[in-house]
């Protein structure tokens, strides 16, 4: 039996999309109810809905053995998984925003509000620049604003919630997008069924291309 | 005479393994606790984490709480021409866990073989690891990398350092996306990508692997590759060969390995169990002219295989007071086999299968 993470919310429906289309369908998955675990025996796979953040745990502690993760969180959390393919799905980059008159003369120590603590550090590090980072779990737009920081690094998708905080892109650190991804030893000892999947996902991803 | 059944996996493990390296003329070494600290944080970068716990003795010095076994083992021996010092080792380590980011002690096991390493050397190591995961289970799977042929292939393509680090990450992600767009991002020439690219997706049967890397880069591969012709065909008369496969996504620092580098699996634990490789390039940062070869095996990490557990604590609780000639009936009930705990009342979460009731109120009623 092949353990599938798949992320909650429309991302995880699409990815859901692309595994029925594979082959690999578990018509229980689209019942009504909030059900978590659904199987599909004559498929061998088991399909759970978490959190988009917690997918790479579950890949990662070999409860899953596959799952669907951003590249946002394989970046911050670096869990030690293999990344098999980009799905091109929920596209995105990250980026460091400030407010529109902000210019950065290199006199202070620059503060950075963030979720990604450790792709900010990382981003700055190889700038040598210093920085205070703050780290918020939220609403991370206000924090320019309100004085908090001086600049944000955070996902950016349309750039309207940044328009409406006045905010603006300044940097672009990585572009992100959904990976499949899997655990190093499930890899070893479902090979052929992980295989048979990536290429089937990659057939579409370069089908829509 | 041990009882085997009451033995954990791990504790099995000890002694199979020690028996295993002894016939193939392994010596067993003890090493202390501690270390000295410089000794350590001068070669930080070999160790996995860092952070090590540090105290300072009675007169002042400070040690470390032994983060890793192989720098101390090298420390200890000297270079002797011509010969091979091997050791085995069953030591616990002392290292901050990933995933709680606290401290955390981790058994280890292991071999390693210092001096005049050749192509024998490299086989058994590889023979004894592939022996040691099937001591605890037979469902494994033993990777083999060649770093020499990897960082031949990255000197081919580019040697710029930035995108042979971001290179090798990507190869040990099984990441070929990534990986292809790094190689557009230092204008590597198509060919070439496609040729690193493959160093992702070639792995499995030792056959496949070297028959696709004769095709794809034989030409320029020379001695590498054949020296991983002829350890694949000595591997041939393991009765493990199918479960040793070649993987070049098993990457160990190349700062300090080169050549044959490994990592066992075994199904039901989410991690490599065991790693180990060709350490030549440690030698040599510690001024050392001989080579090396070994692998640690992480005994903790067998707790995460399943294992039957007993409904019951004991088989027989008995229940006694100071008239009950309780000495006698738990003799009595462990010479015929079965497990006692002896109590005055009945202890709030002991599963028993049997109650033996000795006490005088029992017996009046």
């Amino acid at each position: 039996m092949l353990n599938i993470a798949l992320p909650k919310g429309r991302l995880g429906e699409k990815v859901y999309a692309m595994f029925e289309a594979a082959g690999f369908e578990c018509p229980s998955i689209k019942e009504p109810g909030r059900k978590l675990i659904f199987e599909n025996e004559e498929n061998q796979v088991r399909y759970f809905w978490v959190k988009p953040s917690d997918v790479a745990i579950y890949v990662e502690r070999g409860a899953a053995d596959i799952g669907v993760a951003g590249k946002d969180i394989l970046l911050e959390y670096e869990p030690r998984v293999y990344e098999l393919l980009d799905l091109n799905l929920g596209k995105c980059r990250m980026a460091v925003a400030a407010p529109r008159d902000f210019y950065d003369d290199g006199e202070k120590t620059l503060r950075v509000a963030t979720k990604f603590t450790n792709i900010a550090a990382g981003y700055y590090g190889g700038l040598g620049r210093d920085i205070d980072i703050i780290k918020l779990n939220g609403s991370i737009e206000i924090a320019p604003i309100l004085g908090l920081s001086d600049v944000i690094v955070d996902i950016v998708e349309t750039g309207t919630t940044l328009k409406e905080n006045d905010l603006e892109v300044i940097e672009t650190i990585v572009p992100i997008s959904a990976r499949l991804i899997a655990n190093k030893a499930g890899f070893q000892f479902k090979r052929a069924q992980i295989e048979k999947i990536q290429q089937s996902l990659k057939a579409q991803v370069e089908h829509h291309d | 005479m041990i009882d085997q059944a009451i033995l954990k996996r791990e504790e099995k493990a000890v002694f199979g393994l020690r028996s295993l390296y002894r016939k193939y003329g392994y010596s067993p070494y003890k090493m202390s606790k501690f270390e000295e600290y410089e000794y350590y944080i001068r070669n930080k970068d070999f160790l996995v984490s860092d952070r090590i716990i540090t105290f300072n003795d009675t007169n002042g010095r400070l040690l470390a709480l032994k983060p890793d076994v192989t720098l101390s083992i090298i420390k200890n021996r000297e270079d002797i021409p011509g010969c091979k010092q091997k050791v085995c080792y069953n030591e616990n380590i002392y290292r901050v866990s990933d995933s709680t980011h606290q401290y955390k002690e981790i058994m280890q096991a292991g071999l390693e073989c210092i001096g005049d390493i050749d192509l024998y050397d490299i086989y058994e190591a590889v023979s004894l690891a592939a022996q040691s995961l099937a001591l605890i289970s037979e469902d494994f799977i033993l990777q083999i990398s060649d770093l020499d042929i990897l960082s031949a292939a990255l000197n081919r393509v580019c040697p710029d350092a930035e995108f042979q680090r971001a290179a090798t990450g990507f190869i040990a992600g099984k990441n070929a996306h990534d990986l292809q767009r790094l190689c557009r991002e230092f204008d590597i020439d198509s060919d070439d990508a496609a040729v690193l690219s493959r160093f992702v997706s070639v792995c499995g049967s030792r056959v496949q692997v070297l028959d696709q890397m004769e095709e794809l880069c034989g030409s320029w591969l020379g001695d590498s590759l054949n020296r991983l012709k002829k350890l694949s065909a000595l591997l041939e008369k393991s009765p493990y060969s199918q479960k040793i496969i070649f993987d070049f996504s098993v990457v160990n620092d190349m700062n300090y390995y080169n050549g044959i580098v490994f990592r066992g699996y075994l199904s039901g634990i989410c991690d490599g169990v065991l790693s180990g490789g060709q350490y030549d390039k440690l030698m040599r940062k510690m001024d050392r002219r001989s080579g090396a070869i070994g692998f640690a095996l992480y005994l903790d990490l067998l707790e995460q295989l399943p294992s039957q557990r007993s409904s019951f604590d004991v088989d027989v609780l008995v229940l006694y007071d100071d008239t009950a000639p309780v000495a006698e009936a738990v003799e009595k009930l462990i010479s015929g086999g079965k497990t006692v705990s002896a109590q005055k009342a009945v202890p709030p979460r002991l599963r028993y299968r049997e109650l033996l009731d000795l006490r005088k109120e029992a017996a009046t009623c």
